[in-house]
Parts: C-alpha cells; structure tokens; sequence
C-alpha cells in the first residue's frame, strides 16, 4: 500500500550542515531501503518557533516528501526519534487531500473548457472566444 | 444571520449609523472583523437594538482557496486571535466544512510549533 507522507522535522539551530546532509542522506536511504521513495527533500531554513522547544527558540525547519508503507514511517519516526538533534517533528498524510485537490482542479478546469466552448456558440462575433480557448 | 438582514432594513432608513467607522472595518475584511468589534455590535446599542452588519462571507469559498495547509503560516495566523485561540466561526464566518479544515490545519501547525499554543509568538 503505497502512501504520501509528509514529514516535517525540525532540527536543533546550531548543528552543524555536514551533520544535517548526513542525517537527510541516512532518512533517504532508509526510505529507499523499506521499499519506499523519496519525493522531494526541502530545507526551510532557520525560523523562529512559536515556543520554546526544549530550550531553543529557533529551528532549522526540513521538510521531506516520501511515498511509501506504514512500516517505513514507522521506521522514519523510529529514526527522528532517537536522533539526538531532532527536537520536534510531524508526520502528515497528504495523499487524499492531493487527491481531492486534482478532483477540484479538474472540476474546475472542465467548467472552464464548458464555458469556454460554450461561449463562441452563444455569440459568434466575440472576438475574444477564440483565444480563450487556444 | 436572519436576524442581520432583518437589521439591515432600518438601519439604512436611519442613515446616522450607531458606529460606522468601527462596521465598515468589519465588513471590508471578512477574516477576523476584529472580535471586539464584533462583541461590541451584539450588545451595544439603544434598547437591545443591533447594529447593522453585513452577512459574512467565507473567505475560502470567495476567493477559491483550496488547500488550507498546516504550512500556510501566513494564512493561517488570520484565524488565530492574539491569544493563540482559534476564532470562531461565527467571527469569522468561515462556513463550517473550511472551519472543520481550518481548525485541524492550526492544530497541526501548533504542534510544529509554527503557530504557538497560547500567546503571542515571542
């Protein structure tokens, strides 16, 4: 069963960024290794915290995309967990809303294409019809 | 909501409005019309009357944002009063299915601690 998963980890400010490419390449590998893959892997940067996280205020926030099983995050949640650095992290489904989100693009660009079409049938003279649907 | 567009008849046959500065505030911005403005509407005026206000709109379903999303800080932090709390609905009017989203996406966003729980971000 393969899903998309969304994991937002925030690591400690001063850690060092050899030290955060190792902990991103050793996430990916255990991804890639439980039959997973990983879909994209984006740094935020530093950023203030809401509150005080285990003494910080500020995080270095990481956002990685992975689509995969249950296990593999159940090992990814594993690994964040015992990792030293790791102060706070979040894991969220997002498959289903991005299912939902196509189903409304797709909605929303047919009614589109109808009143586009429709449009030239209604008055022919409109100049602007054709180009709205080239 | 009826008893707003029931308020609205009177209110423009008297054109001297009771707070016009602080209602046009109100209506211009539909997220978060300022709840003590708000609060102020409900019981202030002479005799229990109430002041006009313009139906709500949800924000979501006017200006077709789809995806409310626990990283949308930005948007987020519209329905999130000084304190921290969620703003209701019936402030806002965000209609009840974006709320439900709405309201699990701050959640998820406090947890992350990119919106904080209770206060101001310090």
């Amino acid at each position: 069963m393969n899903r998309t998963y969304e994991l937002m980890f925030i690591v400690r400010p001063d850690m060092p960024e050899e030290d955060q490419e190792k902990l991103v390449s050793t996430l990916e590998s255990a991804v890639t290794s439980s039959g997973g893959s990983v879909k994209s892997m984006e740094k935020w940067g530093k950023r203030r915290l809401a509150y005080m996280v285990r003494g910080f205020h500020d995080g270095l926030y990481m956002l990685l995309t992975v689509e995969g099983s249950g296990g593999l995050i159940h090992e990814l949640e594993r690994r964040l967990r015992v990792t030293e650095p790791v102060i706070k992290f979040i894991t969220v489904r997002i498959d289903e809303e991005m299912k939902r989100m196509d189903k409304i693009k797709a909605l929303r660009d047919a009614r589109r294409k109808v009143s586009a079409t429709s449009a030239p049938v209604a008055d022919a003279a409109a100049p602007e019809a054709p180009a709205a649907t080239a | 909501m009826t008893d707003e567009t029931r308020a609205s008849a009177p209110a423009s046959e008297r054109p001297m409005g009771d707070r016009p500065m602080g209602d046009r505030s109100g209506e211009r911005r539909p997220p978060r019309p300022g709840g003590p403005g708000a609060g102020g509407g409900r019981e202030g005026g002479p005799g229990g009357r109430k002041f006009f206000r313009r139906k709500k709109v949800c924000k979501f379903c006017t200006e077709k944002i789809d995806a409310i999303n626990y990283k949308d800080v930005r948007l987020l932090a519209g329905f999130v009063a000084e304190s921290g709390k969620i703003v209701p609905r019936r402030l806002t009017g965000v209609c009840t299915p974006h709320q439900r989203r709405l309201s699990s996406a701050i959640k998820q966003a406090r947890n992350i601690a990119l919106l904080p729980f209770a206060g101001r971000a310090s």
